[in-house]
């Protein structure tokens, strides 16, 4: 992120003296998600596509499946693969040409939390050992960036997963034309929450003003089970409590966003 | 003999012809192709005697003279500043046109404006080339301290101004906020969380139904539902046209 992007002191008090009285800018609570929006099967030639809106942030994921052969150290077991774009029309902060930072470290949270919760079951997306796996490329692209593209980002993959349908195949030819009805062998659904901590406080889905001035955050990618399955931090350092708390509010929160599935 | 191809008051698109022959002279928002006027932009067309103008709806804010904006510091170079104006051109404000202050050769510009700084500014020049100039020697020109900026349609900024000032004065009076709205669209808040929210959705409504008569009292009618109180004697909205040019320009806290 260059300077610009920072908010400047006096900003940043007035935020937080607006926080103090529980309010943010645009009239949330400071736990609160704006409106969102999840929308499945956008895209006809991807096996499996979904739409999230976060009040103006929009992004939209697709899942393509391929018929590969598996990586030497794990013949039996089939492929995923993330991959994220922050294009230039999303944001005017975001500049063409090859990924940044920011676009890898969601492209691996959103990855990480799909691999670490074991959600989809790798060894089922196997048809021949050491020769033939299905590899699952989820492509996210982001259409608006106003705040919290990290959590609409897996929120979109995740829908988009449940989206997929295999595409028929028949005399080891895919045929990208039809598609079964079988869905991928998905049994967890790992859903991260970033709190973001500004001042002494701790605020969900931030938008993109106030993205600026946060100085910490943790994302919390857990199950329905409420199992912790993958964590990624960035910005300031975080006290114990302050981890305790974070986690105690990121369960909370992915149960209520768990009903939009 | 000139023909008119228009009429007063209508709306009209980009590269649409409004006029042919000689007879009648392109203004603002217009320009003249061979001998024909086509509108530059989408508007309300005006016929004023033989001139057409053309009173933009939307598209970016562009620098103007005189105009009195609300600018984002974004460089800190060796003798002054460099400004985004919220429009396609950015503008410089030099440590002479600064402040009146000495500042020694060297000096660390930042104790003055840091990047990130909103500050009311003047442009006091717009070249051919599109450089624009800054100053902040003036009333009501300085650094934004606290508060907060949000971003609205340039074109609807005589709107939320209002009369002599009469819409912003009234939203002012009913919220207890602060309040200084730049001509490039960006408009300073400082109050209380609760009171600026109500002055972020009043905004939001001028913007939208900016072309409706009696806005006055329509925000006046909000800001009471909201428990604001609007005793503050505003002029009736109901006489607002919206050719209407005379409006404050930024209107000081």
């Amino acid at each position: 992120m260059n300077n610009n992007s920072k908010m400047n002191n006096d900003s940043k008090n007035h935020l937080i003296k607006s926080l103090e009285k529980g309010i943010r800018f645009d009239g949330r609570k400071l736990t609160d998600y704006r409106k969102v929006v999840v929308e499945t099967g956008v895209s006809k030639n991807a096996e499996g596509s979904a739409r999230v809106k976060f009040g103006d942030t929009e992004v939209v994921a697709g899942v393509k499946m391929m018929m590969e052969k598996p990586y030497p150290d794990t013949p039996e077991q089939g492929v995923i693969m993330v991959n994220a774009e922050f294009l230039p029309m999303a944001s005017p902060e975001f500049e063409s040409g090859p990924p940044g930072i920011d676009s890898i470290e969601l492209s691996r949270v959103v990855d990480r939390g799909i691999r670490e919760s074991k959600a989809i079951d790798l060894k089922k997306l196997c048809l021949k050992k050491g020769e033939k796996v299905w590899m699952v490329s989820i492509d996210i692209c982001t259409i608006n960036a106003d705040g919290n593209l990290l959590d609409a980002s897996a929120l979109a993959a995740l829908a988009a997963l449940q989206n997929a349908r295999f595409p028929e195949y028949v005399d080891d030819e895919v045929n990208y034309k039809k598609h079964t009805d079988e869905k991928l062998p998905m049994d967890k659904l790992p859903l991260p929450v970033t709190i973001h901590k500004i001042g002494n406080f701790f605020i969900v889905d931030p938008s993109r003003e106030e993205e600026h001035g946060v100085e910490a955050r943790l994302t919390i990618t857990s199950t329905e089970k409420g199992i912790i399955c993958a964590l990624q931090k960035g910005g300031a350092t975080l006290t114990n409590d302050e981890v305790a708390q974070m986690l105690e509010l990121a369960l909370e929160k992915s149960t209520e966003l768990r009903k939009y599935f | 003999m000139g023909k008119l191809m228009t009429q007063d008051k209508t709306i009209v698109v980009p590269g649409e012809t409004l006029a042919e022959g000689m007879d009648y002279l392109p203004g603002n928002g217009t320009y003249r192709l061979g001998d024909k006027i086509l509108a530059g932009k989408v508007g309300l067309i005006c016929v004023e005697g033989r001139a057409l103008k053309l009173i933009p709806l939307s598209g970016a804010y562009a620098p103007k003279r005189n105009d009195v904006i609300i600018a984002k510091v974004i460089d800190v170079a060796i003798s002054g500043w460099r400004f985004d104006t919220n429009s396609a051109y950015s503008a410089m404000l030099s440590v002479k046109d600064a402040t009146s202050e000495y500042i020694a050769r060297g000096s660390n510009l930042t104790q003055y404006f840091d990047l990130g700084d909103y500050v009311t500014t003047k442009i006091t020049n717009v070249t051919s080339q599109k450089l624009v100039d800054l100053t902040t020697k003036g009333p009501g020109l300085n650094k934004l301290r606290g508060g907060r900026v949000i971003k609205v349609n340039a074109y609807k900024v005589p709107r939320i101004i209002g009369k002599q000032g009469s819409m912003v004065s009234l939203i002012k009076n009913a919220t207890g906020c602060k309040i200084i709205v730049g001509q490039n669209g960006l408009i300073w808040i400082n109050g209380e969380p609760e009171s600026e929210i109500i002055v972020v959705e009043a905004i939001k409504m001028i913007q939208g139904n900016s072309h409706i008569r009696g806005l006055t009292d329509m925000v006046k009618e909000f800001l009471e539902k909201k428990g604001c109180k609007t005793d503050a004697p505003a002029e009736a909205g109901a006489t607002e046209k919206p050719s209407e040019k005379k409006f404050v320009k930024g209107e000081s806290q």
